[in-house]
């Protein structure tokens, strides 16, 4: 099964470091999550899979070897974001019909299969597309262009909630029959927690999880009761964060529950209420 | 979660929700024996979750003797799954039932006596 390495990856901006040690592998078959807050360097990521943005150090492999400036291998990567890349005057269908002198495999006839059902006419040019529709348009280059590894960077920013419900059921469909990798960053996580088999982490530019969805989830508990005794139970225990209300407390607690107090109630986090707390700040 | 399904609930894994989902179709007579389950890829596009994660909530109805594979047709529900399942779910109906209902009335002063008059009543009332 074909894959691909990102294998200690740094970027260092001038004043910052975007990215720093990451590492991890895609491989066909799967649909991953690319989580974390704004800034954590998820773009940077994805912009490095499609050539556009390249590590300090590090390299993404796909099947060993450097994709960097490697037309052979990034025929086979298709990556689609937020940033304006393709000319805003082009018609959606002169964008299909060019991505074929790159993406030999574009599915053209599929394509406007997805522009019906999206209601996406594909004589309009980009620029007459509302912000939505853009990132539709985008969603379907990508979903059409027949590569093995797709890297959808917020698929969903603009989308309502009809058209973000049809987009999931598309790129599982799609995945169902290409078994193409799908790595999809978004902020919507309790939507998309179903979709990735796995989740990639991010914070502050170092990866902090890459793990199977449902193993993530229940990596952590969150433990509620009166604060004395919240306190007194997770004491030496790894706390991610910690809510107060009154004289109640709830606590996000890395690891099993064990030996819980009858003054303790256990529940699992959600996807999103774990990645907040891994992520932390901000609540 | 796909439009009209079940959003599954936050505490168990997904692929337990899966099974026992298919399992509630099952011991309703939604899915009768010999009747075919829809498909992963079907389960997956409706209720828009990994087929992966599809495969391995089926694959526990499977382990179970619940469902069958059929080469080439997919999967159908065994003769006596209704019947197993309403078995294992008796085994179980104390654990999942029962106790939570003790804590509730404990909880609220509700004396063993005033549960057995609530379930002769039916209603509670």
């Amino acid at each position: 099964m074909s894959k691909m390495e990102f294998d200690s990856i740094c970027k260092d901006y001038r004043k910052k470091t975007a990215l720093s040690g990451v590492s991890f592998t895609v491989a066909k078959g799967s649909i991953y999550g690319l989580l974390g807050r704004n800034g954590a360097g998820k773009t940077t990521l994805v912009n490095m899979a499609g050539n556009r943005d390249f590590p300090t150090s590090g390299k993404v492999k796909l099947d060993g070897e450097d994709v960097k400036e490697n037309d052979r291998a990034l025929r086979r990567i298709y990556c689609s974001g937020a940033e304006e890349l393709i000319p805003t005057y082009m018609r959606v269908r002169d964008v299909l019909a060019s991505m074929r002198y790159f993406y030999k495999d574009t599915d053209t006839d599929y394509a406007l299969e997805l522009c019906k059902k999206f209601r996406l006419e594909p004589a309009k040019k980009l620029s007459q597309l509302s912000t939505g529709y853009r990132i539709i348009a985008k969603d379907i280059f990508a979903l059409a262009s027949g590569v093995e590894f797709i890297f959808m960077d917020e698929p969903t920013l603009g989308l309502d909630p009809n058209h973000r419900e049809l987009l999931y059921k598309c790129i599982l469909e799609r995945f169902s029959d290409t078994e193409s990798a799908f790595v999809i960053s978004t902020h919507q996580i309790d939507e998309c927690a179903g979709l990735f088999e796995r989740c990639l982490i991010l914070k502050e530019g170092r990866l902090i999880a890459d793990e199977d969805s449902d193993k993530l989830r229940r990596s952590a508990y969150i433990a509620e009761g009166k604060t004395a005794d919240v306190d007194a139970f997770t004491s030496g225990k790894e706390v991610l964060n910690r809510t107060t209300v009154g004289t109640l407390c709830s606590a996000c607690v890395k690891g099993e529950p064990a030996g819980v107090p009858d003054s303790i109630e256990i529940s699992r986090p959600t996807l999103q209420q774990l990645l907040i707390a891994l992520t932390g700040g901000g609540v | 979660m796909g439009a009209n399904y079940p959003s599954f609930n936050d505490t168990e894994p997904l692929y337990i929700q899966i099974a026992q989902w298919l399992e509630d179709k099952i011991v309703t007579g939604q899915l009768a024996a010999d009747e075919q389950i829809p498909s992963t890829t079907e389960l997956s596009q409706t209720l828009r979750i990994n087929p992966a994660t599809i495969r391995k909530g089926v694959n526990i109805l499977v382990d179970k003797g619940l469902v069958y594979k059929k080469r080439g047709m997919g999967m159908y529900v065994a003769e006596n799954a209704n019947q197993n399942v309403r078995d294992d779910r008796r085994v179980k109906f104390y654990d999942d039932y029962i106790r939570p209902l003790i804590t509730e009335a404990q909880r609220l002063g509700i004396s063993p006596d005033d549960i057995i008059e609530m379930l002769k009543g039916g209603d509670g009332k």
